[in-house]
């Protein structure tokens, strides 16, 4: 709908949030349409010879390249192992294909091989392929990159990434504080002399994700919370589904400085990007356990339950505000724009 | 620095809303002015909280939203002038004129600049000589202050290629003309920041000649709920008057300097309102002695009569006779991605607040 009344392709289209799922929608999955793809996971999950793969691509084109905490590299990396872990799967090889503006300087370029290079060694990835490509000055924002990789799961976690099996009374549980990507991003751009740094949460979180699945804890669904926030997730989890979600706002974690910055730009950290917060949807019975599992690793100290399945809001979620207010929480409708006054 | 975790505590909430359950007997039709103040309503699920004695609507305080339709076409015919730049607050670019949008110009090679100050626009002249800068002045009492300052500063250093497309507006006549024209509206909760310029005397004609309950809160979820109890207060008591609960940052005199720019700069003036039609004394045009950097009077054009878009209910909303969900076109037609009226342009506007938190009342 949205596509045929603007018949250009906005900024919008890219923040992950409404715009991003029309694109998808109408013309994406017209065009491709297949059964993996249909599925609308983060990674498609795939039968070879046997094995069950997951396989998933991302580009990266932040600005700036450099931010408090990580690069473009780490994120490129973090990105796709995370994508990879939330199906279920163990990451195992990534590739890698680079568009180059030219002028770059080449040690930018060493600095972020370097970064990447770095977090597929926490992340126990290989990076086994990999393409180049220079375009001219003005092509491209210095550097683009684009990453897929594979990973193998174990036949039991198929359905985690469709979220098939997803019941009410189901805990929701986040692995830390969010919006910290987004406001890093935000603060080097604009380049706010602040006291304490806002660092980007970019990690990979397959080891975090591996320790629940391993304690043998009952994982209905996860996705990772990047573009759109968390709100995005939260939302696409119950969308035109039968049944709905509670989340209370005061259990969800917000650093301080992040929510003090949010506030100068008059942004909402529901809707700030992040990229190494999980978001997890497990069995009543076994959040107690998976919370005391994920607390246990560095990535996870502080995890919380933020929330339920619940049988109504079908198809929504609901919220109990920080004050205790009841409302919706929807999708982020536009692009985040500062506000005038 | 971190003081706003005070006034988001939620038994301090809670308790205030029971109180103002406790003290409402009668059916109460309050007006938040400022869309400040209806985004936070919104955010914080605050209708939830209050008893169904108490109708909160919305006004004429986001300043996207009030900007008429004719002052959007004039932009339009400024930007397709040979060697003219607009610079803008983003907000405006999306704001549907009468055929097209400053962001439709734009895509069509027109030169639009989107500025987070006036302070900006007056660079881009600097950096530009050639080429002739005309910012699109939009606001209230908060932001107009600024915009007169960089005027003053235009003047001081002769920057003969910089211009104000002013749309400024003062507040006060709106809120009386929404009573004249006979909307219940038994109590205003007071903006906030214009305060902070203006001081609470503006609001005294409200309490004394209209009997309206006056109330200047502060955009915290514990100042709105505060200010309500304040207001509900005022009408059981049958005593109406103008109170500050935004104490930490409205004095009653305001701030004189930003006043006297103000005064230096600008003259009161009509001003058509989108949906409140035109209302006497309720806009701020730039004095003569300015005039070389009034882009009304560098640039006079011909503008075809404006029009609205057919069924959209902008001017209701606007004046608190309708609420988003009784508008055919509202998340049917019109939404954030697509809007067709300016109450859902900005992310203050009572669409697109309404929208964006999911409330349908």
């Amino acid at each position: 709908m949205a596509m045929i009344a603007n018949s250009n392709i906005l900024l919008g289209h890219g923040s992950g949030g409404r715009l991003s799922q029309d694109l998808f929608t109408g013309l994406f999955a017209r065009y491709f349409h297949n059964p993996v793809l249909d599925q609308r996971t983060d990674s498609a999950v795939l039968q070879l010879s046997g094995k069950h793969l997951a396989f998933t691509t991302d580009a990266y084109v932040v600005n700036p390249i450099f931010f408090p905490g990580a690069s473009i590299g780490s994120l490129a990396i973090c990105g796709t192992v995370n994508d990879l872990a939330v199906a279920g799967a163990v990451p195992l090889y990534i590739s890698s294909a680079f568009i180059l503006e030219e002028g770059l300087p080449y040690s930018d370029l060493e600095k972020i091989t370097a970064d990447m290079a770095e977090k597929a060694r926490e992340a126990q990835v290989t990076i086994v392929a990999g393409d180049t490509k220079v375009v001219t000055k003005g092509a491209c924002d210095k550097i683009f990159i684009t990453t897929s990789g594979i990973g193998l799961l174990k036949p039991e976690h198929i359905p985690i990434s469709t979220g098939q099996n997803i019941e009410i009374g189901d805990k929701i549980l986040i692995n830390g504080p969010i919006a910290n990507h987004g406001m890093a991003i935000l603060s080097k751009r604009y380049n706010l002399q602040l006291q304490t740094d806002v660092v980007s949460d970019c990690a990979p979180l397959n080891h975090l994700i591996a320790a629940v699945l391993q304690a043998g804890c009952e994982v209905h669904f996860m996705r990772d919370a990047t573009r759109g926030g968390l709100a995005t997730v939260l939302c696409e989890c119950v969308e035109k589904k039968p049944f709905g979600m509670f989340i209370d706002e005061a259990l969800i974690p917000v650093d301080d400085d992040v929510r003090y910055l949010c506030e100068m730009f008059g942004f909402d950290p529901f809707y700030m990007a992040n990229e190494g917060k999980v978001v997890l949807v497990v069995k009543r019975a076994h959040a107690e356990q998976v919370l005391a599992v994920m607390q246990q690793n560095p990535l996870g100290r502080h995890s919380t339950i933020i929330g339920e399945i619940t049988e109504n809001p079908v198809g929504k979620v609901g919220l109990q505000t920080l004050i205790g207010g009841k409302r919706l929480l929807e999708m982020l409708a536009g692009d985040p724009l500062p506000r005038i006054c | 620095m971190k003081t706003f975790h005070l006034y988001r505590d939620k038994e301090a909430c809670l308790a205030v809303a029971a109180a103002i359950t406790k003290i409402s007997t009668k059916p109460v039709m309050l007006m938040e002015v400022c869309g400040g103040h209806t985004v936070a309503l919104q955010r914080y699920g605050i209708p939830s909280l209050l008893p169904p004695t108490i109708q909160l609507v919305s006004g004429p305080g986001c300043p996207v939203c009030v900007t008429h339709i004719r002052f959007i076409d004039y932009a339009i015919a400024l930007s397709q002038l040979d060697k003219v730049t607009i610079a803008t607050f983003g907000d405006l670019i999306r704001v549907p004129g009468s055929r097209s949008t400053l962001e439709q110009a734009k895509a069509q090679g027109r030169k639009v600049e989107i500025v987070y100050s006036p302070l900006d626009a007056l660079d881009l002249a600097r950096q530009y000589p050639e080429e002739q800068i005309v910012f699109l002045g939009i606001g209230f009492e908060t932001t107009a202050p600024t915009s007169a300052a960089v005027l003053l500063e235009a003047q001081e250093n002769n920057i003969q290629n910089f211009s104000v497309l002013s749309s400024h507006k003062i507040m006060p006549p709106a809120m009386a003309a929404l009573i004249t024209q006979g909307i219940p509206i038994d109590g205003y909760l007071c903006p906030g920041h214009v305060s902070v310029v203006t001081g609470s005397g503006i609001y005294e004609e409200l309490a004394k000649k209209f009997g309206k309950a006056c109330v200047i809160s502060g955009f915290e979820p514990l100042d709105i709920l505060q200010s309500i109890y304040m207001l509900v207060k005022q009408i059981e008591n049958h005593a109406p008057a103008v109170e500050i609960e935004y104490t930490r940052a409205v004095k009653p005199e305001g701030n004189p300097r930003a006043r006297e720019l103000l005064q230096q700069v600008f003259e009161p003036c009509d001003a058509w309102w989108r949906g409140l039609g035109n209302i006497p004394g309720s806009g701020l045009r730039i004095r003569a002695a300015f005039s070389r950097f009034d882009a009304e009077k560098k640039f006079p054009l011909e503008i075809p009569e404006p029009k609205e878009p057919a069924g959209c209910r902008c001017g209701d909303i606007l004046k608190g006779m309708a609420q988003p969900a009784q508008c055919p076109l509202y998340k049917r037609v019109c939404t954030p991605q697509n809007p067709v009226g300016a109450c859902m342009v900005s992310s203050e506007g009572t669409c697109a607040a309404f929208f964006q938190y999911g409330h349908d009342r």
